[in-house]
């Protein structure tokens, strides 16, 4: 599994630059995944999110009225409580009414089956809907019943393709690019939608994206998927421009996956040692919530001048306000919008 | 004494490997004549039109019993598994299961290998045996304990019965809705090795060997195990292998995006085992082919991927899609019935399945060039969960004669 880090990916970067001409920018109805967005698709949704960074920056009035009138429903099937926050704080920023539903207090819990509930969901006249479920496709198989824009806030270990957007934005701003960039992808893998997510994206802007973990918490036929993997986190971790760690789930080190937490911080912790094996500069990511002392180190996890992580959080009210924005245009009546 | 000829056809004899243009006549249930027959005055006649004039279909391993599916397939004869509601495990279970079908489908009730089918304690088998239970199963799951399936294989052997495997180990496959492999991964869906199929095959092909008793793995999938069930038959082994249609003609690619319709169990292989597995089925390591049927509703369906049920309405397409392996030239029209037809009667030692004179008249009377679309909301079946939903094919049954009687 492991191969030479100095070895880099030939091939030129695609080009992330305009749509085909003739072509609309964003011809999609819903954002279930980043699977079937072209590169410029991306670097547009990036270059849309870089508007709304400043006015969430600004210290006066963070409102912005676009979506005044709609109503954006976040209905999520399973915990969150950073997501569902970021969700509800953009739709806020730009004026819609925003409800959210918990899986916890649904009828989900009396054995409605999904379609039922995305049939109401519809019927109860949303303009947009946020979906998060502990189900790979369960975001797919509402988003072909109802007639509003659907975005995918996760779904089971398929896809949370707003945060690989936040991700990919992050290390835009930070790095300068993402093409050429040595992203290395750390921890559990195997169960991570982020990682999916980010690696399609991060894949089709460019960079050169490794997958590093024990070989329990690694995909079958992860290179499939145009990344490296590797076992050995110093190699994996050798000359990188970022370190993304990964949250590995407390029941996954029980002994399924990992003998022990403590094991499991020994051989894949990024500590400031561990760090020293990746470029000097290196950017640290993680999606949150961490497990500190476990997957991360929180000397590493604080260092202002090499973590990224609340930076992410920033970012990520900015992407969502994006794709917000960009799929409902075409209900806002805008000309040309899917 | 009613007689029936059918007549201007071309018959397919599994069993001498042959098409003989001509008729068949049929007196009291049973065939007469085959080939250019003798009218005796006063017959019924039925005009096949060119068509071909087969052995009805034999298919072991149904999870449902639907007639109007398998009518609408040509099949006359199936083999019920045991996992029903509540599970066949029982002598009058058997005999309830018996008559279910009566007269248009004949249903051999496959008995559970264990009580419950929860693979620890062996059901009564020898009573089942005696009630009509044609052969004994361990259901949609393998016995996980080797020492149960040794002794359900022995004791089934001293009765006389085939104990019929599933073929994954369990502890591989446990939570899991695919096979390891870049469409999985993409997916997000937990997945196997594809090895877990042929583990499962090795024990018990070991237990076969050591115990003489004879086994049947009602689908296998996979190369590997094509490959031991090979060398076993090589070594003499009773061993016998059956496999659906969607595994020659569908690979795991077909599973996204979470198309529910394509999660079978086992699940689709990666391409390189669907090629395995029509070399497996050119070369004789298959033994018969099989609908698999198990029709399942949007209850059941209409869900997340990881949260539906396995299966595929197979009755109606099995026929069709088989007729196409003998289009791509992987086998001959008489051997494609003797996978279909005459094979899985010859296992199981049922009736039917063969033209040979005094055989019970279960005909079909299939034109193979016919050309239709399938379609998953016009099934006959209770339920149309196919995978090959909009496939063009060629090849339908046109009438079903079933113990003479034309249905």
């Amino acid at each position: 599994m492991e191969q030479p880090p100095a070895a880099r990916r030939s091939a030129p970067p695609p080009r992330a630059g305009n749509p085909p001409p003739g072509n609309p920018i964003f011809p999609h109805r819903h954002l279930t995944g980043i699977a079937g967005l072209q590169p410029h698709e991306i670097t547009f949704l990036l270059d849309e999110a870089e508007h709304w960074i400043a006015l969430n920056r600004g210290a006066a009035s963070k409102h912005d009225g676009r979506l005044a009138g709609l109503t954006q429903i976040n209905a999520f099937f399973e915990n969150s409580t950073r997501t569902l926050l970021s969700f509800e704080i953009a739709g806020k920023r730009l004026g819609a009414d925003v409800v959210n539903m918990h899986a916890a207090t649904s009828s989900t819990k009396k054995g409605e089956t999904l379609i039922d509930t995305a049939v109401t969901l519809n019927a109860m006249r949303a303009d947009v809907i946020v979906i998060r479920h502990d189900a790979s496709g369960a975001v797919q198989l509402i988003a072909d019943k109802v007639d509003c824009p659907v975005l995918n806030a996760g779904d089971g270990q398929h896809e949370h393709p707003t945060q690989g957007l936040l991700d990919a934005l992050t290390i835009r701003r930070r790095r300068g690019s993402i093409a050429g960039q040595v992203v290395a992808i750390c921890g559990d893998v195997l169960h991570s939608r982020v990682a999916r997510s980010n690696i399609l994206a991060l894949t089709a802007l460019g960079a050169d994206v490794r997958v590093v973990g024990p070989p329990t918490l690694l995909p079958p036929a992860i290179e499939r998927m145009n990344v490296r993997p590797y076992t050995d986190f110093d190699a994996g971790l050798a000359g990188a421009d970022v370190v993304m760690m990964l949250r590995l789930q407390r029941e996954r080190m029980a002994g399924g996956f990992v003998p022990s937490p403590r094991e499991y911080h020994a051989l894949y912790g990024l500590t400031p040692e561990r760090l020293k094996r990746a470029k000097p500069d290196a950017l640290v990511m993680h999606p949150g919530p961490m497990n500190r002392g476990i997957e991360i180190a929180s000397s590493v996890a604080d260092d202002l001048n090499r973590s990224a992580i609340t930076e992410q959080v920033e970012m990520g009210v900015a992407v969502r306000m994006a794709c917000l924005d960009v799929l409902t245009r075409g209900r806002r009546g805008i000309a040309d919008w899917a | 004494m009613t007689v029936l000829a059918i007549l201007n056809g071309r018959v397919v004899d599994p069993v001498a490997g042959s098409v003989i243009p001509g008729g068949v006549l049929i007196r009291d249930g049973r065939i007469a004549e085959v080939g250019m027959i003798d009218m005796p005055p006063g017959a019924e006649t039925l005009d096949a039109r060119g068509s071909l004039i087969a052995p009805g279909i034999v298919d072991i391993g149904c999870f449902a019993i639907d007639m109007p599916a398998f009518a609408a397939g040509g099949i006359t004869r199936i083999a019920l598994m045991p996992d029903q509601s509540p599970p066949i495990d029982d002598g009058a279970l058997v005999q309830r299961a018996l008559a279910a079908g009566k007269p248009a489908l004949w249903v051999h009730p496959i008995a559970a290998a264990t009580h419950a089918l929860a693979g620890t304690d062996l059901a009564e088998i020898g009573l089942m045996a005696a009630a009509g239970a044609v052969a004994v199963s361990t259901g949609r799951a393998r016995i996980a304990d080797a020492r149960v399936m040794h002794r359900v294989m022995r004791y089934a052997a001293a009765l006389g019965l085939v104990t019929i495997a599933h073929a994954e180990d369990e502890g591989m496959v446990r939570g899991t809705v695919a096979t390891d492999g870049e469409t999985a991964t993409r997916l997000g869906l937990p997945s196997a090795p594809a090895i877990a199929e042929a583990m499962a095959v090795a024990r018990d092909l070991m237990l076969a060997e050591a115990t003489g008793a004879p086994i049947h793995f009602r689908q296998l999938t996979t190369a590997a195990a094509f490959n031991l069930v090979r060398a076993a038959k090589a070594r003499g082994l009773p061993v016998t292998c059956g496999i659906t249609p969607a595994h020659l003609y569908l690979s795991d690619t077909e599973i996204g995006p979470f198309r529910t319709f394509a999660r079978l169990s086992p699940p689709l292989r990666c391409e390189a085992d669907r090629q395995a597995a029509r070399r497996a089925v050119a070369d004789g390591t298959i033994d018969m082919l099989c609908s698999g049927h198990d029709p399942r509703g949007s209850e059941e369906k209409r869900l997340p991927f990881t949260e539906s049920e396995p299966g595929m309405a197979g009755a109606e397409t099995l026929l069709t899609l088989s007729l196409g392996l003998v289009r791509d030239g992987l086998i001959t029209l008489p051997r494609l019935f003797d996978l279909l037809s005459a094979g899985p009667a010859r296992r199981f030692g049922l009736p039917g399945g063969s033209v040979a004179p005094g055989s019970e008249a279960d005909l079909i009377l299939v034109d193979e060039n016919a050309p239709w679309q399938i379609r998953g909301d016009r099934m006959a079946a209770v339920a149309g969960n196919t995978p090959f939903d909009g496939l063009p094919v060629q090849g339908r049954v046109r009438t079903v004669i079933k113990g003479g009687r034309v249905l």
